[in-house]
């Protein structure tokens, strides 16, 4: 069953045609790594499948219905079942650490304060954010820092898809792969769906079930890391060429 | 994969707990989701439990961390002594652990804070009061600075100010000062007509909207529409660290951003209010001739002599330095903003009422200083 669907996708920003038929379909519990040239329009199809932004002409569904169907209260309770996580991290400026990942669960509402404040150490806790830093405003973080709150917002309510732009970007290495284990523990937990969007290949190789190649204002192709290696074209043939040293360095 | 890939879209198996002899036996999912339509219910279960009897989680699906929590709260904090569950759950149970009684470092309450308060906010006034000195110094220095080099004189963004804070205001004060005009008038030519002083309308919307009251609204405006945007758009860049990007290329934020607010300002204010006193008059002129029956022509053609011109000096002499006062605050705040947008829209709240106070007490200052001066013979 798929819970993301796009359908003859077409995007016109400014003056170009930033996505012309594009097609896409997530199943649940995929890991699905979005990757794409700077530019490419992966972040606007992130924007559409979110709501954000409506494309010109195609269809966007979100676990099985148009992500704009129904009144206020099922649009709502649709967007409390996914997670986002921007690019820029997106954070509220005049919010602490603490407040701006509480924020999702206060929404939800029917929460105690003392299970909110459990709840928000513990995603704190795992994107290895120290208790101190809870009462930092963003402004005083640093850039990855920023990101992983971002996470820990994202996750705050444990949805079951997360749609992520750019998670491990600014982030080390360690903490990138200490990233790459909390999604796979929460995904062999709660069946989490993932569509990230990354232009890392370590994050992409130790993640994706599925890799979906953005270039020429479409999804060049779907599939398992294998099968897109195997594609001929000359974005692919570049973006993975660094991939065969990694193995080799590996040996792999 | 996840042994929950083939479920069906409306997947959400729905929790339940129950007693069987002397074990509570738990089953569908526990999670945040799950749990939300009964979980007043499933909150009084938990309470009304005993953590001492056994309890069997084998039959749960999926748990989160907030089913983890609840559980763990019902437990008093620790795991029962009889316990079974699938091996999965523990990752669960192993996140909440470590924080369900972690309380983040409480906020310091302190007797004190009043008075601490109160002397802060003093500190914070002297602060702002060196700040803006600084500020001004710097400005002071570029302006020197720019007359040594003329080459270097921003005129573009001058003359985009000029636009945006000008020309385009053009209509809404011209607007505004014909209907101060008209409605001044329409209550003046009244009182005049009981006493048979009909003439004297135009010595008196002459001074007064020469004077007083052109400078003073078209500030009052400006300081709304333009002082506003200065500090957001200042704010804004702060807040964003295009000011911190502009000083790493050794651009001076006084001579790119502060001076051309401050020199158009200078030069767009003294023409808006000549423009805008000419509205108002032209109102005032106007019900002068439905009220009194004073000719249009008669009636400026007395203002020239009995309204002496040093008024219009005066008037433009303040609105020029009215304009440079709102450019200074307006540029101040926007300095003053913190990155978060609390703090920008507090201090272009700020910026606009202080220029607008500003604006009074200087006219106040005025009216001191020129008391002497463009008044008719006694
Ligand atoms: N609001 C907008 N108006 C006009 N054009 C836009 C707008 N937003 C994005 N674009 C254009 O759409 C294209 C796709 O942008 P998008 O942000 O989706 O790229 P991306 O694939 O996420 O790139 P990156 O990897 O650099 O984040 C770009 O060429 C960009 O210039
Ligand atoms: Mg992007």
């Amino acid at each position: 069953m798929n819970l993301v669907e796009l359908e003859g996708i077409w995007t016109r920003l400014g003056q170009e045609w930033v996505h012309r038929d594009v097609n896409l379909a997530v199943a649940r519990g995929e890991l699905l790594a979005l990757v794409g040239g700077s530019g490419a329009g992966k972040t606007t199809l992130l924007r559409h499948i979110i709501g954000l932004t409506r494309p010109a002409r195609g269809t966007v569904r979100v676990f099985g219905e148009p992500i704009h169907a129904g009144n206020r209260a099922a649009q709502q309770a649709r967007r409390q079942r996914f997670g986002v996580l921007f690019q820029h991290g997106a954070l509220f400026s005049a919010l602490t650490v603490y407040d701006n990942v509480a924020f999702p669960l206060r929404e939800f509402g029917g929460l105690h304060e003392d299970e909110i404040r459990a709840l928000v150490m513990s995603r704190l806790a795992q994107v290895e954010l120290e208790p101190r830093h809870a009462q930092l405003v963003p402004a005083q973080l640093s850039g990855g820092m920023v990101k992983r709150v971002a996470l820990a917002r994202a996750l705050a309510l444990e949805p079951e898809l997360l749609l992520l732009d750019e998670p491990t970007a600014g982030l080390d290495p360690e903490r990138s792969a200490g990233f790459v284990k909390l999604i796979r523990s929460l995904h062999a937990q709660l069946g989490l769906t993932v569509v990230f969007v990354t232009h890392d290949l370590e994050t992409l190789s130790a993640l994706a079930s599925q890799v979906a190649v953005m270039a020429e204002h479409r999804i060049l192709v779907a599939g398992t890391l294998e099968q897109v290696h195997q594609f001929e074209h000359p974005f692919i043939q570049n973006f993975f060429r660094f991939r065969a040293v990694v193995d080799e360095r590996e040996g792999l | 994969m996840s042994r929950h890939s083939v479920s069906t879209l409306h997947h959400i198996a729905p929790p339940s707990i129950e007693r069987h002899a002397d074990q509570w036996i738990l089953r569908g999912d526990w999670t945040l989701q799950a749990l939300r339509p009964r979980l007043k219910w499933f909150r009084f279960l938990l309470r009304t439990s005993t953590p001492e009897l056994g309890w069997d989680l084998t039959g749960v699906g999926r748990m989160d961390s907030f089913g983890a929590l609840l559980l763990w709260k019902a437990w008093g904090l620790r795991e029962p002594a009889v316990l079974a569950m699938a091996p999965d759950l523990h990752t669960a149970f192993e996140r909440i652990r470590q924080t369900a009684d972690m309380t983040p470092p409480p906020p310091r309450r302190d007797w004190l804070q009043p008075v601490v308060s109160m002397g802060e906010k003093v500190l914070r006034g002297a602060d702002e009061v060196r700040q803006f000195t600084g500020m001004f110094g710097q400005v002071v220095i570029e302006a020197a600075r720019l007359v040594l080099t003329p080459s270097r004189i921003p005129l573009k963004e001058v003359s985009a100010t000029l636009y945006k804070a000008g020309v385009t205001a053009l209509s809404i004060s011209a607007l505004l000062g014909f209907l101060i005009g008209v409605v001044l008038a329409y209550l003046m030519a009244y009182q005049l007509r009981n006493f048979g002083a009909d003439v004297f309308i135009v010595n008196l919307l002459g001074i007064g909207i020469i004077r007083e009251i052109g400078p003073v609204l078209v500030s009052v405006l400006v300081a709304g529409r333009s002082g506003s945007a200065f500090t957001a758009q200042i704010g804004v860049m702060r807040v964003t660290e295009e000011i911190d990007a502009l000083s790493a290329m050794g651009v001076s934020r006084h001579q790119r951003l502060i001076l051309p607010k401050l020199m158009a300002m200078l030069v767009a204010m003294p023409l808006l209010v000549l423009w805008t006193s000419a509205a108002a008059l032209v109102g005032g002129a106007f019900v002068a001739q439905i009220q009194l029956d004073l000719d249009i022509a008669y009636f400026f053609e007395t203002m020239q002599r009995v309204v002496p011109v040093q008024n219009l000096y005066i008037g433009l002499v303040k609105g020029s330095v009215f304009g440079g006062a709102i450019a200074l605050i307006a540029c101040h705040y926007g300095l003053r903003v913190q990155p978060n947008t609390e703090s920008l829209s507090a201090n272009t709240t700020k910026s606009v009422v202080v220029a607008i106070s500003a604006v009074i007490l200087i006219n106040a200052l005025f009216a001191v200083a020129t008391r002497g001066m463009g008044m008719p013979g006694r």
